[in-house]
């Protein structure tokens, strides 16, 4: 992407009569490389994630293909052990967990509090490189030899049965932590040290609020990953008997510490989500947010409850009952603030002045989809319905309605709203309107029948199954290659617009924000000067003003 | 149970029914929380579009009491699901002292339950109707959990660590039980099927469990005599395929090939092991060629058929 826009641009001498835009500040691979432009950083995870999506998408895709025929004859049992194993561990840590925050938080939250860069900058770079470097080596890890345990790592398999690379894998999983880390604690110190004179805590967007939250979570919730994952490495090289039961160690030790981390880093994934749908839903209902402090505080409500419900993922592994029923309270509770975000986004489009572009179409999607994984989260909150649903398609439909469809289309529509900004151009806005519908469609084809599988009893993670399932699981696959074919469009007519899409006004949404004051693209340093904040956040007049 | 579509599963106890009528009645519930929200906002997206003339005098930013409402009320509603859910697992974790004790042990890929009187089963477990039933279970290597679908009930087995579950089912017929948590290579073929009986077929069925005593029985004693069990049965240092299930299931070899176990292939693999090399295997097996007599072979074949699915 950086290198289409590098020799799209033109020569130095003609650059004089051009503003400086921090694309056009030094052309060299060097200078992105060694960049500690928190836009230019934003745009090198941009480019990373696209690929790992993409990597995890095809081993999605193989998947799907293999589960449509019910005997397993398509791929090995190995193989499709290793592949699920991929697509879980590459989306969740290279894709999902930095999507929004390193790509969209790291472009805008300096801009929207009116800084010029995050704190600590060089840190920011270098979080970028530590990410590159586990996430290759993983890759590597999880294709050359594979890993055959799912995502989570469970011991005993994990330590002590699997014939596969569980080691290596593990260490790049630790490694990646401290990317979330330092993230983690660049954007807290920048919203505490950075802000412009006058903005004031209730004047940040509430993007900024989300990402708050989501730093104070991957800061006291990565480090508890680690620890799981070293004391792992440690029983799996030299059995020193933590979660070994042979050993006077606890298995189940291993699931608290995993989900203790696990849980919360589902709301990484989510907060940033419901960050971007304010500001969607604001500017393009071109109207105040409904409800400001409730949505912030709801942020910071979710972040803290989290940390108290990862049992839920652990009904039925011999916890007590007490336990049992104090985390399902819980989980009712933390979907509180949930709701309440969306009934204000319901509230904030009653009297706007509504534009159903391409990032409102997201927006509307993203609402429907979050809707249906909370609902079906409460399902599996229910102990007794956990009880059937529990480790079945249920619970794989379900978190992907959350994880693909509330954080993909929150970034999908994020990068369709700040396309602009981010490039200098616009996007086709015919192709981003088809792709939001297409994306809808193919996403509720692929997932939706596996509430219905998860019903009937399909156990997930199974390369076999029942012939009674197959018919939903090849209506599943045939939604899996519509949903593939939607994301190859927005990758194919963002790429377009780079060279030959039409530049971008400062402001082409008549959007409020510190970001839409600047010029598209943003210039090196984001302000000329330091812009002094005496508006409310979302401060839209009543009509769009005429162009 | 072949091919047909369904959309429900079988309900085959009073627990099970019951957890329908929660998952029912919520579903109602949420809807009615949820779909006016779309139908608002689909409402709200054709009536305030750009550029339309409409009433968008006096906009809300705030409203204290409908944030509480919005608040409180689904919260109120929601809870009561929450109480009506955890009465059934509160019921799941309790008992009756009088219930039929069955033990169940998942290994590496199979399950064998053992009855009171000391029949045993692989991968299938036959049970009385109308008599709480409790499953005791263990685990002898990695995490598995015994899920039964139609009883809407699952549980972990645990290495080191006893579990159980129980269930009370009152509709006699053919249901399938699965391994549900992930537990390595051939996790999806940890199944088996539950029958439940007429207590008095499940008594004639325990009788006629305690006769057997014709080829496989004698092969199982071959089968240990010879050393097999030592590297396909538990504890073992070697990484051995699970005989069990094998019979009349498709195997993938390391050249890419699937075949299905009949007689013929398992009686290959005993003499001549390096051929029909298996996927994600170390072939370490020795040929048993020249060593073992033909009757004895039959035996050893006929005990593994014995433990095949059928
Ligand atoms: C030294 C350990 C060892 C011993 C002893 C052993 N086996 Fe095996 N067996 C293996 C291994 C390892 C494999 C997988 C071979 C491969 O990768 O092709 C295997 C494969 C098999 C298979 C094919 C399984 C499948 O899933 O297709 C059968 C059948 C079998 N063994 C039967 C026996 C019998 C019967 C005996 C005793 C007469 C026996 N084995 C003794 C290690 C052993
Ligand atoms: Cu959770
Ligand atoms: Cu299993």
């Amino acid at each position: 992407m950086s290198e289409l826009v590098l020799r799209d641009a033109p020569p130095p001498v003609a650059t004089i009569g051009r503003p400086e835009t921090y694309l056009n500040d030094g052309q060299t691979i060097r200078s992105w490389l060694f960049t500690t432009d928190h836009k230019r950083i934003g745009v090198l995870y941009l480019i990373s994630i696209t690929f790992f999506f993409i990597i995890g998408a095809i081993a999605a895709g193989l998947i799907r293909l293999a589960l449509v025929v019910p005997d397993g004859s398509i791929l090995t049992n190995d193989i499709y052990n290793k592949l699920f194993t991929l697509h879980g561990v590459i989306m969740v840590w290279f894709f999902l967990v930095p999507s929004i925050p390193n790509v969209l938080g790291n472009f805008l939250l300096p801009i929207m509090i009116g800084a010029k860069d995050v704190a600590f900058p060089r840190l920011n770079l270098l979080s970028w490189y530590i990410f590159m470097g586990a996430a290759v080596f993983e890759l590597f890890v999880l294709i050359a030899g594979g890993v055959d345990t799912g995502w989570t790592f469970y011991t005993p398999l994990s330590t002590i049965y699997s014939n596969s690379w569980v080691i290596p894998a593990v260490l790049g999983v630790i490694v990646v932590g401290f990317s979330s880390i330092l993230t983690g604690v660049n954007f807290i110190t920048t919203v505490h040290t950075m802000r412009a004179p006058g903005m004031t805590w209730f004047r940040m967007p509430l993007f900024v609020w989300s990402m708050y939250a989501t730093s104070l979570i991957l800061v006291l919730a990565t480090p508890v990953l680690t620890m799981a994952m070293v004391l792992l490495f440690y029983e799996r090289a030299f059995g020193i008997g933590v979660f070994d039961p042979g050993a006077g160690g606890d298995p189940v030790m291993f699931q608290h510490l995993f989900w203790f981390y696990s849980h919360p880093v589902v709301y990484v994934m989510v907060l940033p989500g419901m960050g971007v749908m304010s500001e969607l839903v604001t500017a393009f209902a071109y109207k105040r947010v409904f409800g400001y402090t409730f949505i912030a505080y709801s942020s910071m409500a979710i972040a803290a409850i989290g940390f108290f419900v990862w049992g839920h993922h652990m009904f039925f592994n011999g916890i007590s009952e007490y336990s049992g029923m104090s985390f399902s309270l819980l989980s009712f509770a933390v979907a509180v603030p949930s709701a309440i975000k969306v009934y204000n986004w319901a509230a904030t489009i009653h009297k706007g002045e509504i534009r159903l572009a391409t990032p409102m179409l997201y927006a509307m999607g993203w609402i429907a989809l979050f809707v249906v994984g909370g609902i079906t989260g409460l399902f599996l909150a229910s102990l007794g319905i956990d009880a059937h649903v529990h480790d079945t398609y249920f619970v794989v439909a379900h978190f992907h309605y959350i994880m693909v469809g509330a954080t993909v289309l929150a970034f999908l529509g994020g990068i369709h709203y700040w396309w602009p900004k981010i490039t200098g151009k616009m996007y086709p806005e015919f192709w981003g309107r088809v792709s939001a519908l297409f994306m809808f469609v193919g996403f509720n084809m692929t997932f939706a029948p596996q509430f219905v599988l998860g019903y009937l009893g399909m156990p997930r993670r199974y390369h076999t199954y029942p012939p009674q399932f197959q018919f939903l699981n090849i209506l599943s696959s045939a939604g899996a290659t519509v949903l593939a074919a939607a994301y190859l469009f927005p990758l194919a007519y963002l790429l377009w617009s780079i060279r030959y899409g039409r530049d971008a006004p400062p402001n082409p949404w008549d959007a409020r924000g510190l970001e839409w004051t600047i010029p598209s693209p943003p210039p090196p340093h984001n302000f000329e000067e330091v812009p002094v904040v005496d508006f409310e956040p979302y401060d839209y007049p009543n009509r769009i003003p005429e162009a | 149970m072949k091919g047909a579509l369904v959309f429900w599963p079988p309900t085959a106890s009073a627990r099970a029914a019951e957890v329908d009528h929660v998952v029912i009645a919520f579903t109602v519930v949420l809807l009615c929380l949820t779909v006016p929200i779309f139908l608002f906002m689909t409402y709200c997206a054709w009536k305030y579009r750009a550029g339309r003339a409409a009433d968008r005098s006096h906009p809300q930013a705030r409203n204290l009491k409908i944030e509480l409402s919005w608040m409180l009320i689904p919260f109120g509603l929601a809870l009561i699901f929450f109480v009506w859910a955890a009465r059934i697992y509160d019921d799941e974790l309790h008992p009756p002292p009088n219930a039929l004790q069955i033990d169940a042990i998942g290994r590496q890929w199979m399950w064998k339950f053992q009855h009171p009187g000391g029949q045993a089963e692989i991968n299938d477990l036959h049970v009385p109707m109308n008599e709480p039933v409790r499953i005791n279970l263990i685990s002898q290597d990695v995490v598995h959990a015994l899920y039964i679908p139609a009883l809407r009930i699952q549980m972990d087995a645990i290495p080191g660590r006893a579990t159980f579950l129980w269930f009370d089912a009152d509709r006699a017929g053919k249901y399938r039980l699965y391994c549900s948590e992930f537990c390595g290579t051939d996790h999806s073929r940890m199944a088996g099927t539950l029958y439940v009986m007429e207590p008095k077929d499940y008594e004639a069925w325990l009788a006629a469990q305690g006769s057997v005593a014709g080829l496989a029985e004698q092969g199982r004693e071959l089968f240990s005599r010879f050393g097999c069990s030592g590297c396909h049965e538990r504890g073992s240092t070697v990484r051995a395929p699970s005989l069990a299930g094998l019979y009349g299931s498709p195997v993938p070899l390391e050249d890419g090939r699937i075949v299905t176990a009949d007689v013929s292939y398992i009686m290959d693999k005993i003499l001549y092991p390096d051929q029909n090399k298996i996927a994600g295997y170390k072939q370490k097996m020795p040929s048993f060629d020249g060593k073992i007599s033909d009757s004895d072979l039959l035996r050893i074949v006929a005990f593994i058929r014995s433990i095949g699915t059928t």
